[in-house]
């Protein structure tokens, strides 16, 4: 009875070295950028985008409301 | 829609659609302000100088917004994925060859911007805009395609050439990617009309029909 537990905890001990380079391989940076097969980063890409093409019409509209003002 | 399942690509293999499509609407833009200037110079009329810069304009804008994108993917999949430090990233000839061609197009907006008379300002950048659209395919073109690079399109890289090589891209890609560059680049022609008609009003006096 004694010994199986002996045997049991051996065991474990012995698959304790593979858990700890299991968790070593998985090891990566930036989380989130790097999550759900890096989808965010084009998630990113489409906001870099969109906020670009937003400032620039804004500039247009700028622009828009100069001339009106210039006319009247 | 599904996608081909890549290494370290993963699923930023999406992102062909919006980084790719905004240089192929630039240089769909930049040919179209070429042609403008050389329609200006064989007859000097300013509208076709309107023409020719607001598309200049627009396509630098594209370019610069490829460029933003490039690094955001780059910095995900270059980096660390392939043991890139952020050296060997700045050495890149595709990013040096692209950032001088845009900063030629800068120069294009920095000379426009030094003249007070606008017949030498329209005759000068109109010349100006057939040199940089020249050093357009070398920089971008042509050199990336020589010298090693991460960037698809280099000798022996495993991607291939998508860009000019249409068996290199998968057909579920093609399904959304061309579609994409038709209605990126309508986007930006569309953008360049606007400012173009309101450059034309502002300018109403100076253009003799």
């Amino acid at each position: 009875m004694n010994s199986s537990i002996y045997r049991l905890l051996f065991t474990v001990f012995c698959l304790m070295p593979g858990v700890f380079s299991y968790a070593q391989e998985k090891a990566e940076m930036a989380d989130t950028m790097r999550s759900n097969g890096k989808i965010y980063v084009v998630v990113a890409v489409c906001l870099t985008i969109l906020i670009g093409l937003f400032i620039y019409v804004f500039m247009v509209d700028r622009k828009v409301s100069r001339l009106e003002k210039g006319k009247d | 829609m599904d996608v081909p399942r890549l290494f370290i690509l993963n699923e930023t293999i999406r992102n062909l659609y919006f980084h790719v499509c905004m240089w192929f609407g630039m240089m769909i833009l930049f040919t179209t302000s070429f042609v403008y200037s050389i329609k200006y110079l064989r007859g000097f009329n300013l509208r076709n100088d309107i023409f020719a810069h607001n598309f200049a304009a627009v396509g630098s804008f594209l370019g610069i917004l490829g460029y933003a994108t490039g690094t955001i993917w780059a910095n995900y999949t270059w980096v660390t994925d392939q043991g890139q430090s952020l050296g060997s990233i700045l050495k890149e000839p595709k990013l040096i060859g692209a950032a001088i061609a845009l900063l030629i197009y800068g120069a294009y907006f920095v000379l426009r911007g030094s003249f007070t008379d606008i017949d030498k300002k329209a005759r000068i950048s109109a010349v100006y805009n057939i040199f940089a659209f020249a050093m357009l395919f070398p920089s971008i073109w042509i050199i990336p395609r020589l010298v090693g690079s991460l960037h698809p399109g280099a000798p022996g890289s495993d991607s291939g050439n998508p860009a000019l090589n249409f068996n290199d891209i998968d057909s579920r890609l093609r399904m959304v990617f061309y579609p994409a560059i038709i209605g990126w680049t309508l986007l930006a022609v569309w953008i360049a009309t606007l400012k173009i008609r309101l450059q034309l009003i502002k300018d109403k006096s100076l253009i003799n029909e």
